[in-house]
């Protein structure tokens, strides 16, 4: 009774790992054959997504999917790659097989992708990058790019100190991920935006863009530097909410002692803002669906559109975060 | 003098006091400790502090090494353990109410035993090889967790649920006292009790053991159990730290982070004869020379090549043979170079 029983668990448990494995190719294969109506009026998109990693992306997904939903005549093969180069290339190969009349394309990576966009381009296929951008030989390969300017991030964040700060300012910074390509682009846009300002730089290190190491990093910098921070850049929301924590424990007050600005504006970033914890907030918008969604729409129709879109970054100080709070969507 | 020297626990402490010393010696500060509304503060009390989630999962990992095993999973497990309490407070409305987060806390630390227990089963009754079984979790654990928090970082406010990991008594973090309780408990049922001994002889020899009538089956089952069970309890505390659930980064890498905390506390990877004290101190020295990477300021570009090279020279100080090699260097030195002709000139 209990080996059957313990079998049985097994069974159940390879089950839920063989479904949780196929979810995604199931849905490719549902909705093959439907496409290739190319003049029809239902447009049917291919969306090849990186994964699910952040917050970000998931308000990202959620754009897509509204933007390029059934009532606004798409028909949307959504796929997400788990981060790994090699699956977002097969399902692109995947779309093309399907003959989806556009793809759209969250790169993972910046390289390889000669190949199967040329593939694209001989089967006829527009592809469309969000977010991330490439590396290809022949720009025609895709016919647009809408994303974020990491750079204009980091120098509205970086104006915003500079106006602050007034008097000789001592700053710390939490910085992304190493090498990744929001965090170099924020870092050199801030350095622009606040050139000149009378701040000094005590001390810079990575939090990976995650809150526990943002709070593990500001406990060690308040150690070392004690009350002489008096501004804190985080390169992303997150990383500014572990510091919260850590600024309060060392019987400091976060956005009066310590001057915080933080980039992504996300939900719980806002919430802070709001309630005069951080100072500033810069915007960088996931919700891209909207501007990729009539973006596809002109150029399966044949008009012509520009290569680069810089989607609208706002930004908010802790007034304007009280109004925009309700509409948050992520 | 020689027989502290031999004490299995001598070099492991030599480095972590070696480690603070550096610290101090750059940024006499580090030792200092004050007084901030009626509880400690300092960079050592952040450690003891922030040293609790790893000293968690170390405890479990030398006790699946000791059976000659791995567990790749813990990390996983620590984030299903936090998306499912936060799930769990955040959807009852009502996230002060001591009920409701005993029903969380028990119900991820549950799921914890389970992913434990799962491993434990693929592990001791179907025979595959730990580090393949526990990779299936650790793969698929984080998609889970994921599931659970439908790809967003989960938040709450519940100050009772912060308590756990940011709260304070009699002046020390509440999360030290939780390393400690498990520590505590950890090795009574291993020492105390003959279970350690069966442990230990499951590591050495499986075959041998079991012809001697030892039950190896659910002895290697409980350490894999156990190991889920403190890796649950380890995505309480990393989830009360930040009061949020990261399924992407709770955990991340801390498997590593728990097996070079056994190793550097002497237990074998071979498995057999482990050290609970040795795991406890190797848990304070990562925790520490992760504050000694803030703490010099080391760039975060060679922030990895740091790490490396510390680790590589820890565990030379720790191996007897390299140490018998360079006591006996200067003699090698002075035989080799009075018998060359060149090095002679030289010396003269």
């Amino acid at each position: 009774m209990r080996k059957r029983l313990l079998a049985g668990l097994a069974l159940a448990g390879a089950l839920a790992l063989a479904t949780t494995g196929c979810s995604s190719s199931n849905n490719n294969a549902g909705s093959s054959g439907t496409g290739g109506s190319g003049g029809g009026k239902t447009l049917t998109v291919g969306f090849a997504q990186t994964g699910s990693e952040s917050g970000w992306r998931a308000a990202n997904t959620q754009s897509m999917k509204d933007a390029f939903s059934d009532a606004n005549g798409f028909k949307l093969i959504f796929n997400a790659a788990d981060n790994k180069q090699e699956a977002q290339i097969a399902a692109v190969r995947s779309f093309i097989n399907q003959k989806v009349d556009a793809i759209v394309i969250a790169p993972i990576t910046v390289d390889g992708w000669d190949d199967v966009l040329k593939e694209a381009k001989d089967a006829k296929i527009p592809v469309i990058l969000e977010d991330r951008t490439i590396n290809v030989s022949d720009d025609s390969l895709y016919a647009a790019w809408v994303g974020d300017d990491f750079k204009k991030e980091g120098e509205t964040a970086g104006a915003w100190a500079k106006q602050t700060a007034t008097s000789p300012t001592n700053m710390v910074v939490l910085e992304g991920t190493t090498g990744s390509a929001p965090a170099l682009d924020r870092a050199t846009g801030f350095k622009a935006g606040a050139t000149g300002a009378p701040i000094t730089t005590l001390d810079s290190q990575t939090g990976n863009f995650t809150r526990a190491d943002g709070k593990t990093v500001m406990e060690g910098f308040l150690q070392k530097y004690g009350n002489k921070i008096q501004m804190l850049f985080a390169q992303n929301d997150d990383m500014g909410l572990g510091a919260l924590d850590a600024i309060t424990a060392a019987g400091l007050t976060p956005g009066k002692d310590i001057k915080i600005v933080t980039i992504d504006a996300t939900h719980d970033g806002l919430q802070a803002l709001a309630d005069g914890k951080f100072n500033y907030v810069v915007e960088c918008n996931p919700l891209l669906g909207p501007q990729v969604a009539d973006l596809v729409k002109k150029v399966v129709a044949g008009e012509s559109v520009p290569k680069t879109q810089v989607a609208t970054d706002q930004s908010f100080t802790q007034e304007q975060a009280k109004a925009a709070l309700p509409d948050r969507k992520y | 003098m020689s027989a502290v020297m031999k004490h299995r626990l001598f070099w492991p402490l030599v480095v972590l006091l070696a480690l603070i010393l550096l610290n101090t010696v750059s940024r006499p500060s580090f030792v200092r400790i004050t007084v901030h509304d009626g509880r400690l503060y300092g960079s050592l009390i952040d450690i003891l502090r922030n040293s609790a989630p790893l000293m968690l999962v170390a405890l479990g990992m030398t006790l699946v090494i000791a059976t000659r095993g791995i567990d790749l999973s813990v990390g996983a497990i620590m984030a299903v353990s936090g998306a499912v309490a936060l799930t769990i407070i955040q959807d009852s409305g009502d996230p002060a109410n001591p009920a409701v987060l005993a029903v969380a806390i028990g119900t991820a630390v549950g799921a914890g035993l389970v992913c434990g227990l799962w491993n434990g089963f693929l592990i001791s009754v179907l025979g595959i090889q730990p580090i393949i079984a526990t990779l299936v979790l650790m793969l698929a654990g984080r998609g889970i967790a994921l599931l659970i928090t439908g790809g967003f970082i989960t938040t709450i406010n519940s100050d009772p649920y912060k308590f756990m990991a940011q709260g304070y008594v009699l002046g020390l973090p509440f999360a030290f006292y939780v390393s400690l309780v498990a520590i505590a408990i950890v090795a009574l049922i291993e020492r105390r009790t003959a279970l350690g001994m069966l442990t230990e002889a499951v590591g050495i020899n499986p075959e041998a053991s079991r012809l001697a009538g030892v039950r190896a089956r659910g002895i290697i089952w409980g350490a894999y159990a156990a190991s889920g069970l403190l890796a649950g309890f380890a995505g309480i505390l990393y989830s009360s730290n930040i009061m949020a659930a990261d399924a992407n980064a709770a955990g991340l890498y801390i498997e590593l982070d728990a097996i070079l905390a056994v190793v550097l506390g002497g237990t074998s990877l071979a498995g057999g004869t482990f050290s609970i004290a040795g795991t406890v101190v190797g848990a304070f020295t990562i925790q520490t020379l992760k504050s000694t990477i803030t703490f010099l300021g080391v760039p975060p570009a060679v922030t990895p090549v740091f790490m490396a090279a510390v680790v590589v020279v820890v565990v030379l100080v720790q191996s007897r043979r390299f140490r018998r090699f360079m006591g006996r260097l200067p003699a090698r030195l002075r035989t080799w170079t009075s018998r060359t002709p060149d090095g002679a000139e030289a010396a003269s």
